[in-house]
């Protein structure tokens, strides 16, 4: 087959250099360096925004990688992004230390409880490395575990979507109860320092910012080398022809385990890098309809392109910053409309619509 | 004949049953013209326990705020004439020195506390059934007397039986130990959870002693406790399993629409909650219609709504089918998210049309209230009708699929499109058909929402989960499936939830499903031989 997707052209890659050091050099540069009144400054609010889009993109490509490359649809990668938010969130929480408002060694949610004393689970949490772990370890083993019995089962399609999207409807509501242990409602907010450093100073922002930026084009390698490696070919066959596969005897099981457990590893990243910089984790986060929105950013960009579930996930995302301040009333007739527009006239996304153009204008294949 | 010769005695019998004619002590009675209210209190417990149509009368007036006092003398004004409390003789006009007596709260509800007990002697079988079951729920030890001799005349069984509870649970306090003994045998038959207690408290050491001291009662009330035990928790298990079964029955609503689209036809449809919420919405909207243009027959919008929300919600199913879901056959996981956008559009409509907050729909008389079966467990009219309504559309749908054409053409283009179409059938009508009835059923189960929960924008989402996971525990392409895995579902999650609380409940529910999807993936009741694919 000539006509696989390459990883990327010249041009492509000439454009994320041009990007990420634009947006991982000039733009700190403009926010630390530049007075607050010149007409160049990057406002905080802009720093936060394209940070917090920078993990939704993350998200996205990790959706992109069981979606697009597995044939995975995965309704439920809110509660990895969570999960690994709220494993973060506890070391934050640590951090506060007696600066609560009730000034206790517990956090604020458990005197509320009336809790004295932290439960197991938070033990080790003010640990940062520790809490690093449980980043990846959690949303990792969980979805090692769930992914370990339903691909065993042969369990896909949509089938699969539903039971992801049922994982993380009981992750939200074991979160919203009190006794859960995670703040309830709440969730985990009002945090003071990260690391020791003041986490509303603007030099601790951008760190974290371009920690994001880094890590965003680090998953960006990592799953080109992951897609054009065999096992990545042999995963897009086991996306395309599953029965087939399994004649020519591999086991298809480690083989989605695997993109499985390490997209739900770089959600978990995701959304541990998302909590410092919002400020605020809680269980709304794991809601369906925010793990829904995941697949339109990727399905908007174009799925198995790596490349257009970052554009799908920025431009999504932009466009709602946008309009739910401007027209709030007409912010879901637009994300209701993406759906259906996206599915019925785009089935390969905005990369697709690109190909299809310059196809036309350089009149063949490129 | 022979029925009202027994009201007839029973009227006689209750006039006779008045307590004989005696003067109420005066002196007791003019510490009701003093200022201190405790002395008044003391003076209302000694009317009650004295039972005396003076007493009656007093205590009426009391409630009515027709005794005055003129000179340490208590008056009981009627009109503009006065009456002696104490002998309840005329005296003339009312004297221009008259003062009203202040009843505040705190006797106010001592005094209807006391009348509540002479109704007991009223001649009139329903009152006096009703002051029966007061003084049973909440008897007061003033009381005893007049429950004593309303005991004595009362031949009523019901009455006689709730009497006898309210005079035992009075006695159980009693320094007689014959008598608590009595009283604690009958007491095995009570529901009320202070008597209860009371038993329990009969059972404690303190100090190496029981509170009771005699054995003998010690040991009947140990049996009462566990009669009591018993009846309560038989009452409540059954109840747990009515709720599970309403649950069941709200959730066979939900999942019958959906049974047709996703089970029959194979189309996931994200907006089936929503199409739950046009019903209700539609619901609501004949509601307003009938309010202002048939108040006097109000109570029918609910029936006239059926057709209605059910047209409605068809509407709208055909639409999308027609519009959006007709283009994406055989791309299920590209259905998926189309349907999620068209749920978000519609969310987003009912808001901007109806407002984000609930609207108030009201229940018709005939759907309000409920039965008791025993004290405190009651089920509710709108909830067993609800039962009722969802097994009418369940037997309604198998009509349609199984006895009409429109089910048999259904049938055949599911079972194979291109032969059907060879033969004639309109396969895209009967595919828009087969979803606006899907979709219509969703409207009607819309209806029987909007009786028992609110009516707002978001009320799609929350079932929509549910519904899917009810389809597919029960099996894809089976509505038998779907019946016993809803009112299953139903069942288990109310008995989980009275033991563990209603979130851990539901968690629990949905890892059992994954667990369940995990062995039969086809679902409880699969299809066997060729037409599994």
């Amino acid at each position: 087959m000539t006509t696989t997707y390459r990883y990327f052209s010249k041009s492509v890659w000439l454009a994320m250099g041009l990007l990420a050091i634009g947006l991982l050099v000039v733009l700190p540069i403009l926010h630390l360096g530049v007075d607050k009144h010149s007409s160049l400054y990057v406002s905080s609010y802009a720093i936060t925004l394209i940070g917090k889009i920078m993990c939704y993109a993350i998200l996205a490509l990790a959706m992109d990688l069981v979606w697009g490359y597995a044939g995975i649809l995965s309704l439920g990668h809110g509660v990895f992004f969570a999960l690994g938010g709220y494993a973060f969130g506890m070391y934050l929480m640590r951090g506060i230390g007696a600066d609560g408002v009730y000034h206790a060694n517990v956090p604020d949610f458990m005197v509320f409880l009336d809790w004295k004393t932290l439960p197991w689970f938070w033990h080790g949490t003010e640990h940062f490395a520790y809490s690093l772990l449980l980043v990846v370890l959690v949303p990792g083993l969980l979805a090692l575990m769930f992914g370990f019995f339903a691909f065993r089962s042969r369990i896909k399609g949509v089938y699969l979507s539903i039971i992801t999207q049922a994982l993380t409807f009981a992750a939200m509501l074991l979160f919203f109860r009190n006794e859960t242990g995670f703040g309830g409602n709440n969730g985990f907010t009002d945090f003071k320092r990260v690391l020791g450093y003041s986490i509303t100073a603007p030099e601790t922002r951008v760190a974290i910012y371009m920690l994001t930026g880094l890590v965003l084009l680090g998953a960006l390698l990592l799953g080109r080398y992951i897609v054009t490696s065999k096992y990545g070919r042999v995963l897009a066959a086991i996306r395309d022809a599953e029965s087939r596969v399994m004649f020519c005897g591999y086991n298809p099981v480690s083989y989605k385990l695997f993109i499985w457990t390490l997209s739900a590893v770089l959600s978990g990243i995701a959304g541990a890098l998302y909590v410092p910089q919002v400020g605020i984790i809680n269980p709304s986060e794991m809601s369906p309809a925010n793990s829904i929105e995941i697949a339109i950013w990727t399905a908007v960009g174009g799925r198995a392109t790596l490349i257009g579930p970052i554009l799908g996930a920025v431009l999504v995302n932009a466009a709602k910053s946008y309009l739910t301040v401007s027209f709030p009333d007409y912010w879901l007739f637009f994300l209701g409309a993406l759906f259906i527009v996206v599915t019925l006239y785009l089935p390969h996304g905005l990369m697709g619509l690109l190909s299809a153009l310059r196809r036309k204008i350089t009149g063949g294949w490129k | 004949m022979t029925r009202s010769a027994i009201y007839l005695c029973c009227i006689v019998l209750a006039l006779l049953s008045l307590p004989a004619r005696a003067a109420l002590d005066a002196g007791q009675l003019s510490k009701l013209a003093a200022d201190d209210n405790d002395a008044k209190v003391a003076v209302v417990k000694y009317l009650a326990s004295h039972p005396s149509p003076e007493a009656e009368a007093v205590l009426t007036a009391m409630d009515n705020d027709a005794l005055y006092q003129n000179q340490g003398r208590l008056l009981i004004v009627r009109g503009d004439q006065a009456i002696d409390a104490a002998t309840l003789q005329a005296l003339g006009p009312v004297p221009d020195s008259a003062e009203s007596i202040i009843v505040n709260n705190r006797l106010r509800g001592a005094v209807q506390g006391a009348l509540s007990a002479f109704k007991l002697f009223s001649s009139d079988l329903a009152t006096r059934l009703k002051a029966a079951r007061d003084v049973k729920q909440d008897p007061r030890p003033e009381q005893l007397p007049l429950i004593q001799q309303a005991l004595a005349k009362e031949t009523n069984a019901e009455i006689h039986q709730d009497l006898l509870l309210a005079q035992a649970s009075i006695q159980i306090s009693s320094s007689n130990e014959a008598e608590r003994l009595a009283a604690v045998k009958i007491l095995g038959a009570t529901n009320n959870p202070e008597v209860r207690t009371k038993l329990a408290d009969m059972l404690i050491q303190n100090n190496g002693q029981y509170n009771e001291a005699s054995p003998v009662v010690r040991a009947a009330a140990q049996q009462a406790l566990k009669s009591i035990d018993l009846r309560i928790s038989l009452a409540r298990a059954a109840a747990s399993l009515f709720s599970g079964l309403s649950l069941g029955s709200v959730l066979l609503l939900a999942a019958l629409g959906l049974a047709i689209t996703y089970g029959v036809m194979g189309v996931i449809n994200m907006a089936h909650g929503e199409l739950l919420m046009v019903g209700a919405y539609a619901t609501y909207f004949v509601q307003g219609w009938f309010k202002t243009h048939l108040p006097q027959h109000f109570d029918w919008y609910v029936l006239a709504a059926l057709p209605i929300a059910f047209l409605a919600a068809a509407g709208v199913g055909m639409v999308m089918e027609r519009l959006v879901i007709r283009r994406l056959y055989g791309r299920p996981l590209e259905t998926l998210l189309a349907t999620w956008g068209i749920s978000l559009i519609l969310i987003q409509l009912a808001r901007v049309s109806f407002g984000a907050q609930n609207v108030d729909v009201a229940n018709p008389s005939w759907l309000s209230g409920g039965i008791e079966i025993i004290q405190d467990v009651v089920l509710p009219w709108n909830r067993i009708i609800i039962l009722g309504f969802s097994m009418a559309v369940l037997v309604f749908m198998s009509f349609l699929l199984s006895r009409t054409r429109l089910g048999l053409f259904m049938r055949a283009v599911t079972q194979n499109r291109a032969m059907a179409g060879a033969l004639g059938v309109p396969t895209g009508t009967v595919d828009t058909l087969a979803f606006g009835l899907g979709a219509g059923i969703a409207g009607l189960g819309g209806v029987a929402l909007s009786q028992i929960s609110n009516v707002g924008p978001d009320m799609g989402q929350g079932y929509i989960v549910d519904s899917f996971m009810v389809v597919v525990l029960g099996g894809v392409g089976q509505i038998a499936g779907t019946v016993y895995a809803a009112l299953g579902l139903g069942i288990v999650n109310k008995l989980l939830e009275s033991w563990s609380g209603a979130v851990i409940a539901k968690i629990v529910v949905l890892v059992f499903i994954i667990l369940f999807i995990q062995k039969r993936p086809q679902g409880l009741f699969a299809l066997k031989g060729r037409s599994v694919d």
